[in-house]
């Protein structure tokens, strides 16, 4: 498997990470090097098997839909690095 | 001041219980070997002033029944601590203060222990070398110029520096075991949801488990008892009666069946490792367990299936450091998208990217069922090879590590030389099941190597005891020069 420097821009743009272009071709080698190595799992025939997404043998256990927390606006908004009292502040999204 | 060095958590412990020395004495011993060990660069973080506060509020209690009676502790910087700085060794989260406290750590507090400090770790946990840190390298106590592994580099290093009596990890592919087996220490991976991973910065969700890193086996079983039981936060935590590892730890292993799997002797694998592992089935022997031929036919694809499933998952947890919430916030970009593409260019480091990268290409629209799909569904069969073999044996015997620790920089430029140090870890966390690594000898340059013992899911105990028997028989020391103070 090999994969181009658009490729990369393209999963990177996808991740939403902002690459310097000098970093293009050392990451598609590294990439590249790194996909080579998975797709070894290829030999293996796995046309009968199930996937497993979850090792916990569980369902997940409902709840009553119920507050349990709450009045903690102070505490979400005390990590944000641009807030005023009550919202997160981000550039413009509407024009 | 007295010398706690030579003494296990377990001896700390009793000695407090038992009033023969205060929590203040062992806090501030510990406090003096912190800060004559900054060479080893293990801590991001120490809170001494509070440590030293609550050391004497520990002192003025009359009784004290929990298992770490003022016990002072450093903890790996991945674990959320209310109001005390926690990174994930990330620039992202450089100045990040949570307002809540991890559900393991809140045990460790609960039952007595008191926060040294945290400590550096590679950047989110993605490492076997703790090189991928924001914060720099950690030294491996056992020389300048060696890695102590990875992920939790900080904790290994500093247990076996005696900065800490004790710690917590966290092991998504190796990252409690690799770093113990490279410093002589112990370290064990339960079972996945037998500790909450409530409030642990995440990585792979799948994967992710705490667990003890410790000196002894009967300290591990100690640690083990303090941070795991049901925590009702952790939608895949176990809801089952907690167990008294240290109370149950015995060392009667007569009779029990031990694999030993002929796919882990790979191709290339040092004569050291080999004769290591030689060594424990001796001893196996010799304490009258039975040694049993295993095969787990699917090893060899643990670590390509660890390599879609990890970084598919990180991927998608890591979508939360959107400069938005907490964390870094970029201050170039004209709009949202630019400020989000370059808070996470600026905020990750080169490892984090790559496997954002490849975990959002292995999940993007024409390759996810060709890469993950088809690691989930092999990941079945390697679980499948587990199940099958636990029907007749007890426990599974295999080196921890293919190497001693290796030296800083010697596998930074090729990122597949540095993943199959997790050849022998990986495939117990896709598996679910538990693992500890023990110090079994050194190797001809005088470094440790570990052997570790695995189990079916939930029989942590089992394990606790075939360690602890096998450490008696190794009788590893290990004494170092302290040359960093």
């Amino acid at each position: 498997m090999s994969i181009d420097k658009n490729q990369v821009k393209k999963v990177a743009k996808l991740s939403r990470i902002s690459l310097e272009d000098s970093k293009l071709e050392s990451l598609s080698k590294d990439l590249a090097s790194i996909l080579n190595f998975v797709e070894q799992l290829n030999k293996l025939d796995t046309k009968k098997i199930e996937p497993l997404s979850s090792i916990v043998d569980k369902t997940l256990e409902p709840r009553t839909d119920k507050i349990n927390d709450g009045k903690i606006k102070k505490d979400i908004l005390k990590n944000s690095p641009d807030k005023n009292e009550d919202f997160f502040i981000v550039p413009k999204v509407v024009e | 001041m007295s010398d706690f060095n030579k003494n296990s958590l377990s001896e700390i412990a009793k000695l407090i219980k038992s009033k023969k020395v205060s929590s203040l004495e062992v806090t501030n011993h510990y406090i003096k070997n912190i800060k004559n060990g900054k060479k080893l660069n293990s801590f991001i973080t120490t809170c001494f002033d509070e440590a030293i506060k609550k050391a004497k509020e520990f002192d003025n209690k009359k009784d004290f029944n929990g298992l770490l009676p003022g016990i002072p502790m450093a903890i790996k910087d991945l674990f959320c601590t209310k109001d005390v700085k926690t990174t994930a060794g990330s620039k992202i989260l450089e100045n990040f203060i949570p307002t809540y406290e991890s559900s393991v750590t809140h045990n460790l507090w609960s039952e007595g222990a008191i926060l040294l400090g945290k400590l550096n770790c590679d950047e989110f946990a993605m490492g076997s070398s703790n090189e991928t840190s924001f914060f720099g390298n950690v030294i491996n106590p056992l020389g300048k110029d060696l890695v102590p592994g990875g992920s939790s580099g900080g904790s290994a290093s500093a247990l076996a520096a005696n900065l800490t009596p004790a710690t917590i990890g966290t092991d998504t592919g190796g990252s409690i075991r690799q770093p113990a087996s490279f410093t002589g220490t112990v370290g064990l991976k339960p079972t996945y949801g037998l500790c909450s991973r409530w409030g642990i910065v995440a990585f792979a969700s799948s994967l992710d488990q705490a667990g003890p890193m410790t000196k002894n086996v009967e300290d591990c079983a100690l640690m083990l008892e303090a941070i795991s039981g049901y925590d009702k936060k952790d939608s895949t935590s176990i809801n089952k009666k907690k167990e008294n590892y240290s109370k149950n730890l015995n060392q009667k292993i007569n009779g029990l069946k031990i694999g030993i799997p002929k796919e882990y002797r790979v191709t290339d694998m040092p004569q050291e490792i080999e004769n290591i592992w030689k060594k424990g089935i001796d001893i196996l022997k010799k304490s009258g367990a039975k040694i049993v031929d295993i095969s787990l036919p699917h090893t060899k694809y643990a670590l390509p299936t660890y390599y879609i499933v990890a970084p598919a998952e990180a991927s998608s947890n890591l979508a939360r450091y959107d400069g938005v919430k907490y964390g870094y916030r970029s201050k170039k970009g004209k709009n949202l998208v630019e400020m989000y593409e370059n808070t996470r260019g600026e905020g990750f480091g080169d490892e984090v990217k790559r496997r954002v990268l490849i975990g959002t290409y292995v999940l993007s629209s024409g390759y996810y069922d060709a890469y993950y799909l088809k690691a989930q569904k092999v990941r079945r069969l390697i679980k499948n090879d587990f199940d099958e073999t636990f029907k007749n044996i007890d426990a599974i015997l295999t080196p921890s590590t293919p190497s001693s620790a290796f030296k800083i920089g010697e596998k930074t430029n090729d990122p597949i030389s540095m993943y199959l140090n997790d050849i022998f870890t990986v495939p117990v966390n896709l598996a679910g099941i538990p693992a500890i690594s023990i110090p079994a000898g050194l190797d001809n340059k005088g470094n440790p190597l570990g052997l570790q013992l695995i189990s079916k899911a939930l029989d942590e105990q089992k394990i606790l005891n075939i360690a602890y028997a096998m450490e008696k028989s190794i009788a590893f020391k290990q004494s170092l020069s302290r040359w960093w103070e």
